[in-house]
């Protein structure tokens, strides 16, 4: 039936100026694990978009603070999956630092090539599942491929395939294998045609690149109003990076770059991601080449430890940023306070003022693009 | 961010001058030196653990607060200062002006005291600075001004802080439960907190 009348003037002026909440999650195929995003929308433009955190909350701070150190290590490959290496790295760090523990040149070694493998397996997870987000199925089989070799390296070497607690307070629980030495050598050979296969097949795409160029620009002041670290902020063109700005472990022995790209658009941090696994190859070999012998574990560690009170701050550059772990101890056997500084808290606290007047689809690129683990957030 | 560095601004204001060891830089990051001229009219802090004898660099001497220098070998962060409960806002001025970023804020509950201590992180991301601001207030009235006003990102990390310690940061825009659920009425990182 055609409607003859026209629309009154008071329900046409009325119309664009309403909004409605969309929710976004917390069981959104979009969204990553459990994030919920409260989004205010204007027709397809995001009006504002606050994300509501604490799902997967497991108050791993209050766990920290009620078992000795020893026995809180495996909760910290559990806070960002992804990252698990760099997590205990950052732990049994600050208890180092704490304890006075000289750690033997060999288990330092071990840790930079179980990190960087670490890295570039996180990475291959997130360029799989942000191109599974912007509509493209196909990379994530390419990425997990490769992710797999990784990670029966690491299997073999630490018994686990996601959860590492390969770390001790001094050094490794085993060391390394002439299989693993082998295996991660040709690793790198094989991972470096692949970096430009992916380049040929995905980065070049007329798709991917209207998707994300020009598109969610974060600049470099907004990172550091809110903290964002990792691929973000360096995809705004700073090159901050705890491996050069606080050179922790043996990172100083190695010459590799920090990509940087200062377009600050989806497309640069993307491309900081994937120039990254590059630049962890690069390491993960001249570790290799230069890997001294000797122990890998630090001479009467006791079982026991009892950290002399004080605070020690341990910073690492995990796969999505700056993780800090703080220690407050009163000399006892279980830490007095135990806190995690996570990169996605901060990553994403710059989302709702970054994603401000964007087309839902474009947010959602944008959400992506900052490599986002829930659980890291939520701790 | 590398346009408005405050580097130059600093370096004609009292900050301190290398000697010998030329700053070294790796693909642009700007390291701290390591070995610069001691900083005047500032004494140097015993370390709590082992105090080193040598005076250290305190890259913010210049900064009207009680900054001080520290071993970050042995602490992880380069300087710190303990400030009244009413600087923090002031001291977050500071830090802001230098380029630094929020790291994080949390708190320590100081149960036997009655205090609850407040410290906040911060990083400089070009200058590979680390510096740490605390307070203490009591633990009976926990309340301290926001910083939400200058570092935005200070907003998540002082609910959270609200969430586990009962701290009130006066002037939040918003102290709802953060991590904990929606009905939370208790702060489970206080000392007197059992599950």
């Amino acid at each position: 039936m055609i409607v003859s009348e026209p629309i009154s003037p008071s329900v046409a002026g009325n119309a664009p100026h309403e909004t409605f909440i969309l929710n976004l999650g917390p069981q959104h195929p979009a969204t990553h694990g459990v994030l919920r995003v409260k989004m205010t929308m204007d027709g397809e433009y995001v009006v504002r978009a606050e994300p509501v955190c604490g799902y997967i909350h497991r108050m791993q701070e209050k766990m920290g603070e009620n078992r000795t150190y020893a026995q809180y290590l495996p909760n910290t490959s559990r806070i960002d999956y992804l990252s698990a290496m760099n997590y205990t790295h950052g732990f049994v760090g600050a208890v180092e630092r704490a304890a006075r523990i000289q750690v033997p040149p060999r288990a330092e070694y071990i840790r930079v090539i179980t990190s960087e493998l670490g890295r570039i397996s996180s990475h291959l997870v997130w360029w799989g599942a942000f191109l599974l987000d912007l509509g493209g199925f196909t990379p994530l089989l390419y990425a997990f491929d490769d992710r797999e070799k990784i990670l029966d390296l690491l299997e073999g070497i630490t018994g686990a395939r996601l959860t590492y607690c390969y770390y001790r307070f001094g050094g490794l629980y085993n060391d390394v294998d002439e299989t693993f030495l082998k295996g991660a050598r040709q690793f790198v050979a094989q991972m470096r045609p692949r970096l430009k296969m992916y380049r040929a097949l995905v980065t070049e795409n007329i798709i991917l690149r209207k998707r994300l160029i020009g598109i969610g620009p974060i600049s470099a002041e907004l990172c550091r109003r809110y903290g964002a670290t990792g691929p973000v902020i360096r995809g705004s063109g700073v090159p901050y990076d705890v491996r050069k700005a606080e050179p922790y472990s043996v990172y100083r022995e190695f010459d590799f770059d920090i990509p940087t790209f200062p377009e600050g658009d989806s497309m640069a941090r993307y491309l900081v991601r994937m120039e990254e696994m590059a630049q962890s190859l690069r390491i993960i070999e001249q570790a290799l080449d230069h890997l001294p012998g000797g122990p890998v574990m630090a001479e009467k560690v006791p079982r026991v430890l009892k950290l002399p009170a004080g605070d020690y701050c341990y910073a690492v550059e995990a796969a999505r940023g700056r993780f800090m772990v703080r220690l407050v101890s009163d000399n006892k056997e279980i830490a007095y306070r135990l806190k995690l500084r996570t990169p996605c808290l901060s990553n994403l606290s710059l989302f709702e003022e970054a994603s401000r007047g964007m087309l839902l689809a474009d947010a959602l690129a944008l959400l992506g693009s900052l490599d986002l683990v829930i659980p890291d957030i939520d701790r | 961010m590398n346009e408005n560095d405050p580097d130059p601004k600093m370096k004609g204001n009292g900050a301190p001058t290398r000697v010998g060891v030329p700053r070294a830089t790796l693909s642009g990051v700007a390291v701290p030196a390591t070995r610069l001229a001691p900083a005047p009219a500032v004494a140097a802090t015993p370390a709590p653990l082992v105090p080193t004898p040598e005076p250290r660099p305190n890259p913010l001497a210049h900064v009207p607060l009680p900054f001080q220098a520290v071993d970050y070998s042995f602490k992880g962060y380069h300087v710190e200062a303990t400030v009244q409960a009413d600087q923090v806002v002031l001291a977050a001025q500071y830090l802001d002006r230098e380029g630094f970023s929020l790291d994080t804020i949390t708190g320590v509950d100081w149960l036997a005291q009655g205090q609850m201590e407040v410290v906040y992180d911060y990083f400089h991301p070009t200058r590979g600075l680390r510096s740490v601001v605390r307070t203490r207030i009591p633990r009976e009235n926990p309340e301290i001004p926001t910083v939400s006003d200058v570092f935005p990102g200070a907003n998540w990390h002082e609910r959270e802080t609200h969430d586990f310690f009962g701290i009130r940061f006066l002037g939040h825009p918003d102290l709802s439960p953060f991590l904990l659920p929606e009905d939370a009425d208790f702060h489970p990182l206080r000392k007197d907190f059992s599950a």
